[in-house]
């Protein structure tokens, strides 16, 4: 490898051979014989080429900043001939997976030296080391000089530790300079971390180390120097007193250090020692060196690695764009370095013949170098965010090396609207309650919608409570919730409550989960939330803000592992806590479902327009819904691979050897949980992989290590590989794919090649296919990849880790996070629909004539036409369901009246009396079919107009409110021929028991009910109010009570007329409290019958008079009569427990009773069989003798009163009073 | 009416083992004069019930019952116009019209060869008339009418002030012209849970510590005080469900709360004890 390397450097081949050689195997024609020859024998070297180049980078990268990355192992037979290689074991924490390569062959000897220095170096430094290093930076590191570029002067740092310090001089351990990469601690539970290539210096030394918040977050407290010490000679140590130091002192400070250094600068670095080197030496080593073009050391070689480095790039010969950039980018900003000069005193610039000097000799050349790559990459650059460009149009370096790059990354900048917000997901809002899916009738049986309506509840209970505790130290997800949730999921036995479960589970999901760029965004398939539509931005901006300021700042590196970060968590461990096999199976049936959906979705594609403006317009709203959906996807996705794979992974190491054989053996009879390679197949195909990839990728990025081994999933990797191979983003033609596009697919598929499941050698060692990627010719003219879907939001939004890039620019470009670094702006987003899917069942001609036609029309105007079409379809339905069906049901209602009154209050078999019913309204539903057709006809086309724009050509116009017409009447005609019968049924069968129903226990329901006059204020007293009232009054009256306490007759008349208000005004007054007022009323006539009121009032008068008892009787029975609407108990007057009332009361007064029994009779509130009857039975209870004589009296008396009384009877009544008195006195 | 916790517990604190008669009530009225009638007799009603609950174990012993039948007996063959019943209720610190249940229960046992049903008990307390003995028909009768916590009378009394509260509400929402579905109509469209109220078209209410307002809707009225058990009772039935259904809402308790349970406002459950007067509705012009 390194031959090839060296015959390049030599000149001996040029770049573009080395570039096609490595590229296209077979195509040695077109290169000049001499260059073919001398690659030709190189030939079974060609595919470890990158491999090579790569770790051969890294490694000098490492080697020239001594403190530079573990490098990973080689390629196999990648390196023999270089010098100084490190081949051994990589880095013990990581083990294999922090290996980008792994090495097949024994390491050289000549690695020993190097491992033994870097092991020393990342292990070595103790505690003491660790102290000191954090001294150093937290002494420095309060400001970093805006746009200094690395210029800042460096201090030895803790005075403690001088030697230490040098003899590990470089920058890299340093966060300043490097920021943490591939440091993050491993995801959650159920996550592995990512193998990377690790070109970063993360000792370990600082992962272990607490986090270091200095660049996000100026640290408020006052940091303690670690003992300051008479040693520290370092330029600004001197300053710096030994305690406490402010902030805001060391930001004067380094003010006026970065004065004296402007001053004093260009500074010529002092002499460090040679590479390796223990030797310590103090000054100078540490001091940020500025760049100067013009002391690179080897120009010409760097040039052409540069070349061949950024073809490998261009050519995506190399397996991850992103982290490739990432490298280039911390060559660029690296700080301090040991200078070459004497560190390798016998290399001489300019020297090309071999790689046996190092090839970065000191930061000018790392930042020539990555200039020089960063300038064939510029397309890329431009098409980062707004924040990245600045940081880089501003960065000094760049401005130094190569002013025309900087000058063409301003202009880009300048003209850059790629603003990223990258907004947490909204706080958690319930998924609506949707009666058309979880009313009763969608469950199976009672208790299974009761099941779930309790379910429901728990799960939300079960979500609050994590959403406050989950950030919570020691708090923990299983012991917190685990056995909640499974007594939930124990509680699921149907397999439709399952399913319902699982629907809002899923729901939930897409709610907490998916909405990228700002609160609000709908759920796919939802109903946009009222919420959003009332400007939650507004509401939701206090959310998000504080979000932000809670939000990780770092995403982990520029390849981190799969994680669930923020709410995705909670389902995660909801799914680990429930560990239910039913649920996660309708759990991946459903998921698997609704990306099939989406997948399939038709999704608008782009049409060319001359009208740029309007079209801009158009192509925000397909953004915005490619972007819901595509979202949508990658999350269902995500969990869909998380449940599916879940089974097979574990921590253990992958199996090997026989184990491994036999688990494919077995493992490859399970079909897929869903078909992704069919899906991508047809994706790639009908030039959608720009939807589809990303979901996919995924979905396996959760596969265990088994899986890339199946020939069904190796077929994916292979088609995806190609894929990646195809998508150079130098070739753009139209009718391919858009730039954004191809960078999205090469990001998430860069992530995917690093994840730790997919086997290393699988990007090089697959035979890539020579030729660009074949895709079907039968593929649609503009797929959705050629459509420009992608923007720089939701590319950011899918790879978080793209943002690594403006980190790292903004870490050492001295601008603090706060204000270079992660602001996100939050921009709301309106809501989004998908417009209705294309109806399918057109066929023939005139489905073919409207697709004609909607091809030459802005795809706005077929959502439009298909949207109407849609809802009034809908409502179509909705009508026929109100006009006809409705009355059908009053039919039915009639019918049901004669039918119980021919038959009697029985009525006879509810299931019988439905048939007959049914049997007769049914028929009348073929009308629905007709009456829909009209209906469609009459709504549609005004929809129609009033959605499109008024410029809209008539002939046009027509045309689309014709086919909304015959799009909706298709619709609704398609449901009411299917289910018109049985809706007609239904509604009829509740109508049954609704009637049956009212017909039943309480009598008082039905009949008319008035309701109180038009003039009615509603001032009357409050029915409840009036009950305790005559509560009161009959306690007072049953006793016992203090001698002091009864009422006034005025306070009794008057609670009688305000019974006789509230009675008359029915606003307030419910069945049950009239019930309950008309029994007290029957009580109360009781008690005043038998005079057992005690009545207040001057003087002490205990006894009612019976003059007013009369009237207070009198007002009884008016109210009896003319207000109560439900029945009275009247016959209660007659029980033997009120009769007995009288039996206490010395002398008896019988004529009170008598007089009541009359006046009942007279105004026909009781009927005189009816008053026997009770006088008949009193005579049945057991009464003391006396007592039961004169009962018997009054019931001769009573009854031998005239049958029908006339009126000048009762007049002559009214004259004779008291004959029960007489009696009672006889 | 809404009142701090510590205002809340002093009332509390002078209604241990107060019997529920309206003498009790009367005093209380004295004692705390400021406050209004309707929330102290809320607060009485909700305290006694706790305390009921708390004891009611111990008056089921079958040898509590057999002990209270006996005393029964022996006071009525004394003397049956006495208040025998009513006595041995306050005496043993239980509520009367439970106490008449109870005895009911036990005498109808003896008198009927089987167990009475709970629906004929239910039925007798109503109308005592159909109680076959004379005696205890007025007894429990005397139960019924002198307990203000308990009995067909005082839920009857309880259920039509939650009426009255709903419909008062209904014609407050009528009058601001905002649509809603009502219980009834939530329930013939086959919801699992109903709040007395849906909004339409929810609306934002103001409040002067919340920048943005809270969203509404649904509300929930409740024509009691909301102390603290009721209160998370009614959380955790219908509250937190009416949430996990429709979002955010308002409770609003008539008779007043204690202002520490208004901690959920940012989560989306709002306390009022009357309702809002600063609503701010969804304007429909395309401003």
């Amino acid at each position: 490898m390194a031959a090839v390397l060296e015959s390049l450097l030599r000149e001996e081949v040029s770049v573009a051979a080395v570039v096609r050689w490595i590229a296209h195997s077979t195509r040695g024609s077109e290169d000049n014989p001499g260059e073919a020859a001398a690659l030709s024998s190189l030939r079974p070297l060609r595919k470890e080429f990158v491999p090579f180049l790569l770790n051969f980078l890294r490694e000098q990268s490492s080697r020239v900043l001594p403190q530079g990355p573990p490098t990973p192992a080689k390629a196999p037979g990648a390196s023999a001939a270089l010098p100084g290689r490190p081949g051994g074991p990589s880095r013990g924490s990581r083990g294999a997976r922090s290996q980008l390569f792994p090495p097949t062959e024994a390491a050289s000897t000549a690695a020993e030296a190097p491992l033994a220095r870097r092991g020393g170096r990342r292990r070595g430094p103790g505690p003491a080391r660790e102290r000191g290093g954090r001294g150093l930076e937290e002494g420095v590191s309060g400001e970093n000089l805006p746009g200094a570029g690395g210029r800042r002067l460096r201090g030895s740092g803790s005075p403690s530790r001088p030697s230490l310090t040098l003899s590990d001089p470089p920058n890299l351990s340093n966060l300043e300079e490097f920021p943490p990469v591939g440091s993050v601690p491993p995801g959650p539970a159920g996550t592995k971390p990512s193998r990377r290539i690790n070109p970063t210096p993360v000792s370990e030394e600082r992962s272990l180390s607490k986090p270091k918040t200095c660049f996000t977050s100026p640290p408020i407290s006052c940091v303690p120097s670690s003992q300051p010490s008479a040693l520290d000679t370092s330029p600004w140590g001197l300053g710096l007193p030994p305690g406490c130091r402010s902030l805001q002192e060391e930001r004067e400070m380094l003010r006026k250090e970065r004065s004296k250094q402007l001053q004093q600068s260009p500074t010529p670095t002092c002499p460090t020692p040679e590479l390796g080197s223990p030797l310590p030496s103090r000054a100078g080593s540490l001091t940020d060196e500025p760049a100067d073009p013009a002391r690179v050391s080897s120009r010409q070689r760097l040039e052409l690695v540069a070349l061949v480095y950024s073809s490998c790039i261009a050519e995506n010969l190399v397996p991850n764009l992103f982290l490739e950039l990432f490298f280039v980018f911390q060559l660029l900003t690296a700080r301090r370095m040991v200078t070459a000069k004497d560190s390798d005193p016998e290399l001489s610039p300019g020297v090309l013949d071999s790689l046996e000097s190092p090839l970065f000799q000191s930061i000018h050349d790392c930042v020539f170098f990555a200039v020089q790559v960063l300038e064939c990459h510029f397309q890329v650059l431009s098409n980062l965010d707004k924040g990245t460009l600045k940081l880089l149009a501003e960065n000094e370096r760049l401005l130094c090396f190569s002013p025309a790059l900087q000058g063409r990354l301003r202009a880009a900048y300048e003209g850059s609207v790629a603003k990223v917000s990258l907004a947490m997901p909204p706080s958690a809002q319930a998924v609506s309650f949707q009666p058309e899916t979880d009313n009763r009738a969608n469950f199976s049986s009672d208790r299974a919608f009761h099941t779930f309506k309790k379910q429901r509840d728990v799960f939300y209970e079960v979500l609050r409570e994590w959403e406050d505790h989950h950030e919570e130290p020691g708090w923990d997800f299983e012991k917190g919730l685990g056995s909640r949730i499974r007594a939930m999921m124990g509680q699921l036995s149907a397999a439709c409550s399952h399913s319902h479960f699982v629907r809002l589970f899923q729901k939930q999901l897409l709610q907490m989960c998916q909405s990228p760029g700002g609160a609000g965004g709908t759920v796919l398939g939802e109903a946009p939330d009222v919420l959003s539509m009332l400007g939650a931005d507004k509401l939701g901006r206090l959310w998000r803000l504080q979000e932000r300021l809670m939000a990780p700042q770092s995403s982990g590196g520029p390849c981190p592992p799969p994680t669930f970060p923020g709410c995705q968590g909670f389902f995660r461990d909801f799914i680990l806590s429930a560990s239910s096999f039913q649920f996660n199976q309708h759990l991946m049936d459903s998921l698997s479902l609704k990306i099939r959906e989406l997948n399939g979705l038709a999704l608008p594609q782009h049409e060319p327009s001359d009208e740029d403006g309007e079209s801009d317009v158009d192509w925000q709203g397909e953004r915005r819904q490619f972007a819901v959906v595509l979202l949508s996807l990658r999350l269902l996705a995500k969990f869909l691979g998380f449940v599916a794979f879940l089974p097979y992974r574990g921590p253990e190491p992958p199996p090997t050897g026989e184990l491994q054989d036999s688990i494919l053996a077995l493992r490859s009879q399970v079909p897929p949980v869903l078909d992704v390679r069919t899906l991508l197949q047809r994706g790639l195909q009908a030039r959608r992989a720009v939807l589809t990839v990303p979901w996919l990728v995924e979905f396996l990025s959760f596969a265990d290590h088994v899986v890339p081994l199946l020939d069904y999933y190796r077929d994916i990797f292979i088609l995806l590989l190609r894929l990646h191979r195809s998508l150079v983003l130098s070739q753009e033609s139209e009718g391919k794919m858009c730039f954004l596009n191809k960078l999205l697919l090469l990001a998430v598929l860069g992530w995917l090649f690093q994840i730790p499941t997919v086997p290393e050698d699988l990007f090089f060692l697959e035979e890539g296919p020579s030729d660009a990627f074949e895709v079907d010719t039968v593929a649609p003219e503009h797929g959705l990849d050629a459509a420009p879907v992608v923007d720089q939001q939701l590319l950011y939004t899918c790879c978080p880790y793209i943002g690594e890039l403006r980190k790292l620019l903004a870490w050492v470009s001295g601008s603090s996070g706060r204000s270079g670094g992660f602001m996100r702006k939050i921009t709301p987003t309106t809501t989004t629909g998908l417009g209705a899917q294309p109806s399918q069942t057109s066929q023939g001609l005139q489905a073919r004539l409207a697709q004609a036609f909607f091809h030459n029309q802005p795809p706005s105007l077929r959502r439009t036409v298909e949207f109407v079409a849609e809802r009034i379809g809908s409502n179509c339905v909705k009508h026929i369901k109100a006009t006809l069906v409705a009355d059908l049901v009053r039919q039915a209602e009639s019918l049901l009246q004669e039918q119980l009154v021919t038959q009697g209050e029985e009525g006879g078999d509810p299931a019988q009396l439905l048939e007959i019913l049914c049997s007769q309204l049914c028929p009348h539903g073929a009308q629905a079919l007709a009456l829909g057709r009209e209906f469609c006809q009459r709504k549609s086309p005004g929809a129609v107009q009033a959605l499109l724009p008024e410029e809209t050509p008539a002939a046009v116009l027509s045309s689309a409110e014709n086919i909304a017409v015959g799009l909706a009447t298709e619709k609704a005609c398609a449901w009411l021929s299917a289910n018109i019968t049985a809706l007609i049924r239904r509604e009829v069968k509740a109508a049954v028991s609704r009637t049956l129903r009212a017909q039943g226990p309480e009598p008082a329901a039905r009949g008319e009910r008035r309701g109180c006059s038009r003039a009615c204020e509603h001032h009357a007293p409050l029915p409840s109010h009036l009950i305790s009232e005559i509560k009161d009054v009959l306690s007072l009256a049953v006793g016992p009570r203090d001698p002091d306490e009864g009422v006034s007759p005025e306070h009794l008349e008057q609670l009688l007329g305000q019974l006789g208000q509230t009675l008359r005004c029915r606003q307030f007054l419910c069945p049950p409290a009239e019930q309950h007022l008309a029994k007290c009323s029957v009580e109360l006539a009781s008690l005043l019958v038998a005079d057992q009121i005690p009545i207040l009032g001057p003087p002490a008068q205990y006894r009612l008079e019976r003059g007013q008892a009369r009237r207070l009787l009198h007002m009884l029975l008016s109210l009896w009569k003319e207000d109560f609407q439900g029945p009275v108990p009247l016959q209660l007057l007659l029980s033997p427990r009120n009769v007995g009332l009288l039996a206490d009361t010395r002398p008896r007064e019988w004529d009170l009773l008598l007089f009541l029994l009359r006046e009942l009779v007279e105004k026909g509130l009781m009927g005189r069989m009816e008053i026997e009857a009770c006088l008949g039975s009193l005579h049945q209870a057991q009464w003391p003798g006396d007592f039961a004589e004169e009962l018997a009296t009054l019931s001769n008396l009573f009854l031998a009163e005239p049958p029908l009384p006339e009126p000048q009877l009762r007049a002559c009544e009214l004259v004779q009073p008291n004959r029960g008195t007489v009696l009672a006195q006889s | 009416m809404i009142l701090t916790k510590a205002q809340y517990e002093e009332i509390a604190q002078c209604l241990v083992s107060v019997p529920p008669t309206r003498q009790s009530l009367r005093k209380l009225k004295q004692r705390f004069p400021s406050q209004s009638q309707a929330t102290l007799l809320s607060i009485f009603s909700q305290e006694y019930q706790k305390h009921i609950k708390r004891t009611h174990a111990k008056h089921h012993t079958s040898e509590a019952i057999e002990s209270y039948y006996q005393r029964y007996l022996n006071g009525v063959v004394k003397n049956g116009a006495a208040p025998v019943l009513l006595d041995l209720a306050n005496e043993v610190d239980y509520a009367p019209s439970l106490m008449a249940r109870l005895i009911l229960e036990r005498f109808l046992q003896e008198h009927e060869e089987t167990a009475p049903s709970k629906s004929v008990i239910n039925s007798m307390l109503r109308d005592p008339s159909q109680i076959p003995d004379g005696v205890l028909a007025n007894q429990v009768y005397q139960c019924i009418v002198n307990d203000c916590c308990y009995g067909p009378l005082v839920d009857c009394i309880k259920h039509a002030i939650g009426h009255e509260h709903e419909v008062l509400l209904r014609d407050l929402l009528l009058e601001k012209n905002l649509s809603f579905l009502d219980e009834d109509q939530l329930r013939a469209k086959g919801y699992d849970k109903t709040p007395d109220f849906i909004l339409q078209v929810p609306v934002v209410m103001l409040c002067p510590l919340a920048v943005e307002g809270h969203i509404i809707h649904w509300i929930e009225s409740k024509a009691s005080f909301g102390d603290e058990c009721s209160h998370h009772a009614y959380l955790h039935d219908q509250f937190w469900s009416y949430w996990n259904r429709f979002g955010p809402g308002l409770v609003i308790y008539w008779y007043g709360f204690i202002q520490e349970l208004d901690c959920n406002r940012e989560r989306g459950i709002l306390l009022k004890a009357c309702f809002p007067t600063n609503i701010v509705t969804l304007c429909h012009s395309l401003a």
